[in-house]
C-alpha cells in the first residue's frame, strides 16, 4: 500500500477501503501535532501551493495549517480569478506552471472536473479542494474520521443524514463512503430533497440496506450519529415552503430528549439555522470538533502523497 | 434479383438495423445534413425489420465510414450493422460496437464541467452499459443523459 506517494486525490472513490483506514489511522497519530503539542519537521523543505478559484477559507486555512504543522510551506496563488485567468489562461497551462513550483497542489475551482483536469495535466499530486458542486473528498475523510474517533469505530453505526441530501454531492460521496466502511443509514430529507435514486443505488450494490424517512422525530432514537446539511433557500420558489420546510428540520434541544445519551451532532458548517445554538452547549455537539479534525486528517494526506509518512516513524 | 425499395447500389455502405427513428440522427453523424453532400443517400424510415419490430437504414453511395464515425452510430443504435458493398454485393458486414472508453465524440451534457470551458483536452466517458448506453464523464462524473443531442 505504499503506492499512495504521488498518488491524486480528486474523489472519495479513487480511494479503497484500505487507503481510507490507512488516512484515518495516520489522522489519529496527527492530532498531537495538528494541536501543537508536538512538532515535525517531516515535509521539511516541501511546498504546498493552495490554488483557490473561489473563496473558502476554512479550508485553505486548513490545509495551510496542516502544511505549516509537518514542518512544510506553503505559496498561495492568490486571486488567480483576477491574474491569469482573466488573462484567459486555461486551467492546464495555470496547472503546469504552478506544479514547476510546488511539491502538491490543493485546488478549488468552480467547475466539476477541474480537479481531475489538473491531475491529468499535473506529475506531483493533486488534491481536490472541492470542484465546483462535485467532490471534496477530504470534507469526506475529515467526516469519517470524526464518526471513528467519537464513536470509536463505523462499522455498525447507525448514522443519520438529515437535509438536503439531493443537491450536496458531499453528502452523496459520505454516504457511499459509510456503506463502504459498514455504517447503518437513514437518510431524512423533504421528498424533493431526498438522496438520489443513484446514489442509494450505489449505497445497496455496497451491501447497506438505507432507510428513508421524511421525518426527523422517528429516526433520533435509533441514531448514533445524526449528520445535519443546509436545505438551501434557492431550492424552494416559495419563501413561505421554504420557512416551513426549513423550521420542521431544525434541530434543537426538544428534539434530541429522545436521542441516545452519546449521539453526536455533526455538520459540515457553516450553518445558519439548521441547528440551534442550544444544542452547542450539549454533550451532542461535535461540529467544532470536527472543523478542527480537517488538520490532522489533511496532514495524514500531505504525508501520504507525499511519501513522507515513515520519515518520523509516525 | 432481390427486391429493394430503392436502386441498388453498386459502391457504397448500407447502415442497417437503426433504432427506429434514428435515421435522421445518422445522417447527422455522416455529415450529409449540409450542401456540400456528393454522394447519393437514401434513407428508409420505419421498415419492418425481419429480426424483430421496425427499423431504420441508409444507404450511401461510393462512400465508406470512418471508425469515429460507427463509434457515433453505435452511441444511438448499439445494434446497427454497417454493410460494405461492392460491386452490388454486400462485400463486409459487421456490427457496430461501443467502446469501453468513448473520447472525443460527444460533449459533456453539464455546462458547468471543465470539459465545456476551451481547456486543451477531448472529453471522455466510460461506458458503464451497452444497451441502452449509459455514459458517465470521467470528469465531472455525471451520467450523460440524451446522448444523441451531445454528439459533436
Ligand atoms: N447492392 C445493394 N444496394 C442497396 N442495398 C443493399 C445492397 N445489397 C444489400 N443491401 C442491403 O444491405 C442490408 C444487408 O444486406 P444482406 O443481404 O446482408 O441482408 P440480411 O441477410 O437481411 O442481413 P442482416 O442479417 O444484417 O439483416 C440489407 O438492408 C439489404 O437491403
Ligand atoms: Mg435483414
Ligand atoms: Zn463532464
Amino acid at each position: 500500500m505504499s503506492d499512495f506517494k504521488g498518488s491524486d486525490v480528486v474523489s472519495i472513490r479513487d480511494l479503497s477501503k484500505g487507503r481510507i483506514e490507512q488516512v484515518l489511522a495516520l489522522s489519529e497519530k496527527m492530532i498531537p501535532y495538528a494541536r501543537g503539542e508536538k512538532s515535525t519537521k517531516a515535509l521539511d523543505g516541501r511546498i504546498l501551493a493552495n490554488l483557490f478559484f473561489e473563496p473558502s477559507t476554512r479550508t485553505r486555512l486548513s490545509f495551510e495549517s496542516a502544511m505549516v504543522r509537518l514542518g512544510g510551506r506553503v505559496i498561495d496563488v492568490a486571486y488567480p480569478a483576477m491574474t491569469s485567468v482573466a488573462k484567459g489562461e486555461t486551467l492546464a497551462d495555470t496547472i503546469r506552471m504552478v506544479e514547476s513550483y510546488s511539491d502538491v497542489i490543493v485546488l478549488r475551482h468552480p467547475h466539476e472536473g477541474a480537479a481531475r483536469l489538473a491531475a491529468h495535466f499535473s506529475t506531483k499530486p493533486v488534491i481536490n479542494a472541492g470542484d465546483g458542486a462535485g467532490q471534496h473528498p477530504t470534507q469526506t475523510l475529515l467526516d469519517l474520521f470524526t464518526i471513528r474517533r467519537e464513536k470509536g469505530k463505523i462499522e455498525g453505526m447507525h448514522i443519520v443524514m438529515v437535509g438536503d441530501l439531493k443537491y450536496g454531492r458531499t453528502a452523496h460521496s459520505l454516504a457511499e463512503a459509510l456503506s463502504l466502511l459498514g455504517a447503518e443509514l437513514t437518510f431524512v430529507a423533504p421528498q424533493n430533497l431526498q438522496m438520489p435514486r443513484e446514489t442509494v443505488k450505489e449505497v445497496e450494490r455496497l451491501g447497506i440496506k438505507p432507510k428513508l424517512a421524511s421525518k426527523i422525530d422517528d429516526a433520533i432514537p435509533q441514531a448514533d450519529v445524526l449528520y445535519v446539511t443546509r436545505i438551501q433557500r434557492e431550492r424552494f420558489p416559495d419563501p413561505s415552503e421554504y420557512l416551513k420546510v426549513a423550521g420542521s428540520y431544525r434541530i434543537d434541544k426538544n428534539l434530541l430528549r429522545e436521542a441516545k445519551k452519546d449521539l453526536i451532532v455533526m455538520h459540515p458548517l457553516p450553518r445558519i439555522d439548521e441547528i440551534a445554538p442550544e444544542v452547542d452547549n450539549t454533550p451532542h455537539a461535535r461540529y467544532f470538533q470536527q472543523a478542527f479534525n480537517g488538520v490532522p486528517v489533511r496532514m495524514a494526506i500531505l504525508l501520504l502523497v507525499l511519501g513522507a509518512e515513515a520519515n518520523e516513524g509516525f | 434479383m432481390k427486391d429493394f425499395r430503392v436502386t441498388p447500389i453498386r459502391n457504397g455502405t448500407v447502415i442497417d438495423h437503426i433504432d427506429c427513428g434514428m435515421a435522421l440522427k445518422v445522417l447527422r453523424i455522416i455529415g450529409v445534413t449540409g450542401e456540400n453532400v456528393r454522394s447519393t443517400v437514401s434513407v428508409l424510415m420505419h421498415v419492418p425489420s425481419k429480426k424483430a419490430g421496425w427499423k431504420d437504414v441508409v444507404k450511401v453511395e461510393d462512400r465508406e465510414l470512418d471508425p469515429r464515425e460507427v463509434d457515433k452510430i453505435s452511441l444511438i443504435s448499439p445494434r446497427a450493422t454497417i454493410n460494405i458493398i461492392r460491386d452490388f454485393n454486400v462485400a463486409e458486414k459487421y456490427r457496430v460496437k461501443l467502446p469501453e472508453v468513448v473520447r472525443g465524440i460527444v460533449r459533456c451534457g453539464n455546462p458547468n464541467c471543465i470539459t465545456n470551458l476551451a481547456e486543451p483536452v477531448e472529453s471522455e466517458f466510460i461506458v458503464e452499459s451497452q444497451n441502452p448506453s449509459v455514459l458517465r464523464c470521467i470528469y465531472c462524473d455525471r451520467i450523460l443523459e440524451d446522448i444523441s443531442e451531445h454528439i459533436i
